[in-house]
């Protein structure tokens, strides 16, 4: 019976952590009031049976919770004195959606502490927002779980020495809080989907607490078409999982994929959320990335792939992102439609910028193998082995350069 | 007559299930589908969760084209999540074949059809 408990316990979570960290303007006891309301709700829902607004039910017996356990303890001073002495009531029939938006977004946005580097954002956020225990979260950064326990202690002390406005956000701050958040579920998912070192490619846990925490800012934010866009190519990428790593354990290029294994619910899903956006806005980065995926995912095949469609998306892109990995991806476009000898020269610009980027060095070895100068081409892919590859990337690449070995034997 | 087994939960409860919770719900659908289809014709839909919808709204004069928005706030409580319909011999017995796919994430709600056209009909 837990089970099916637990997962309203997950899916209510963001929202009541954040509600009760703006009632007690303090993390730690919004956490603890939560879980004592959980514990609550065990018995009482299996006696009873679950609330119509389970929401609503916990927040309520949280709430009291809270109050409760702050009366017999001594950080009520000096969390009463953050409230100029007096708690804000708050009534289980006024949850007010337009509070609770900023709610959880100002939590996530606290999380975002700029002084903490990316991946402990990232960790706390999966900490305090989805709920993950330390053990997961260490195993998603391949780390013990005891020096995750220590970050993750030492980013909340940080967050809690820095004061957050718990006023209404006007529009303006609100964007912003908006951009950045979506940034860091954007990096979450990055940061599972090619765990930057290691013996796994993939972290799906990583993968899937990003998607779950883009679909909260869409349920939250249904106006803002970025948001829908950032699920919409969360979930195009997911949905190559199966396709991307093979039986064993290689690391399989988009090219060379089984696109039977692609999960098409996934992209159909994508494919709504895309086309959402796209009423609402056309020139963003994750509208543009979003339809990039899904020019992909649509495809039957690399020959059948609307190459000049995709160009254009990374020159649009380009506009709004320049950076040289964009600029990069637009190349590999070009490479489709104008052939490899003119990627490889166009790519020269970007060989300083990009002398540490892995894909840089790997797409220029492929090409050369595509143009035959497979000296210069091993040479590239060793300068990939040079730049410490996951595991099912050195696989990929110490086969590429076992072709252009057996190519130079021929000769 | 036709009867509506609708489905009433929260969308994304479903997904936070384990794995084997998830089979458990999706072996009554199973049952439902497979014991649905030896009977006759029938129509089942799971819709995408409530934020991919856009909402078409009544126009707010005279002359004027319907209002499209983006769609409600995700309401936290329960949605709409899917329907089955067919034709039953009585209440009792939707009853019984609505009892295969209850659990504990959904609501369900069994209602008498008073039209239906398209791929099963009332006529």
């Amino acid at each position: 019976m837990s089970d099916w408990l637990e997962a309203t316990f997950t899916q209510q979570r963001p929202r009541a952590i954040a509600a009760l960290t703006r009632v007690f303007r303090d993390i730690d006891t919004a956490e603890d009031a939560f879980a004592d309301a959980c514990l609550k709700a065990l018995t009482v829902w299996k006696q009873d049976g679950a609330p119509r607004d389970p929401l609503a039910w916990l927040l309520a017996t949280a709430r009291n919770a809270g109050l409760d356990s702050l009366r017999k303890s001594q950080r009520r001073a000096a969390i009463l004195s953050r409230h100029n002495g007096e708690f804000q009531p708050m009534l289980a029939e006024t949850l007010d959606p337009d509070e609770m938006r900023d709610d959880v977004l100002r939590l996530l946005f606290i999380c975002c502490h700029p002084e903490l580097d990316r991946r402990d954002q990232i960790a706390l956020a999966l900490r305090i927002v989805a709920g993950l225990s330390v053990e997961e979260i260490a195993s998603g950064f391949l780390v013990k779980p005891k020096a995750m326990e220590q970050r993750i202690t030492r980013a909340k002390k940080k967050i809690a020495s820095h004061s957050v406005a718990f006023e209404t956000p006007n529009p303006e701050e609100r964007g912003a809080r908006l951009g950045e958040v979506s940034l860091m579920i954007y990096l979450m998912f990055n940061e599972g989907w090619s765990t930057s070192a290691g013996p796994s490619q993939m972290n799906l846990t990583l993968c899937e607490e990003a998607i779950r925490l883009a679909r909260l800012l869409v349920a939250l934010f249904p106006a803002m078409g970025e948001q829908a866009a950032l699920l919409a190519l969360l979930l195009l990428q997911h949905a190559r999982r199966d396709a991307r790593i093979d039986e064993q354990g290689k690391l399989v290029a988009l090219d060379d994929q089984d696109r039977t294994l692609w999960n098409r619910t996934d992209i159909a899903e994508a494919t709504a959320f895309l086309q959402k956006a796209q009423r609402i806005n056309h020139r963003g980065v994750y509208i543009i990335q979003a339809a990039i995926a899904a020019a992909h995912a649509c495809a039957p095949s690399p020959e059948d792939t609307d190459w000049a469609l995709i160009e254009s998306h990374y020159a649009a892109l380009h506009a709004l992102q320049p950076t040289p990995v964009v600029r990069l991806n637009q190349i590999a476009a070009q490479a489709r439609l104008h052939g490899p000898q003119f990627a490889l020269e166009a790519m020269e610009s970007l060989s300083e910028d990009l002398s540490n980027y892995r894909w840089f060095h790997a797409m220029r070895g492929t090409l050369l193998q595509e143009v035959g100068d497979h000296q210069a081409a091993i040479a590239a892919f060793e300068a990939v082995m040079a730049l410490a590859p996951t595991v099912p990337e050195c696989v990929a690449i110490k086969d590429k350069i076992l072709i252009s070995k057996k190519e130079l034997g021929h000769l | 007559m036709i009867y509506a087994i609708t489905i009433y939960g929260e969308a994304g409860v479903f997904e936070a299930l384990p794995k084997d919770r998830q089979d458990e719900v999706m072996s009554g659908h199973g049952a439902l589908q497979t014991a649905l289809k030896e009977r006759g014709k029938f129509v089942s839909m799971k819709l995408m969760p409530p934020t991919s919808a856009v909402m078409v709204e009544p126009a707010t004069s005279e002359g004027k084209p319907p209002l499209i928005t983006d769609g409600p706030f995700a309401d936290t409580k329960e949605n709409f999540l899917g329907f089955y319909a067919a034709d039953f011999n009585d209440l009792d017995e939707a009853l019984n074949y609505a009892k295969l796919i209850s659990s504990p994430i959904a609501r369900l709600e069994v209602r008498p059809v008073a039209w239906a056209g398209g791929a099963i009909s009332s006529e």
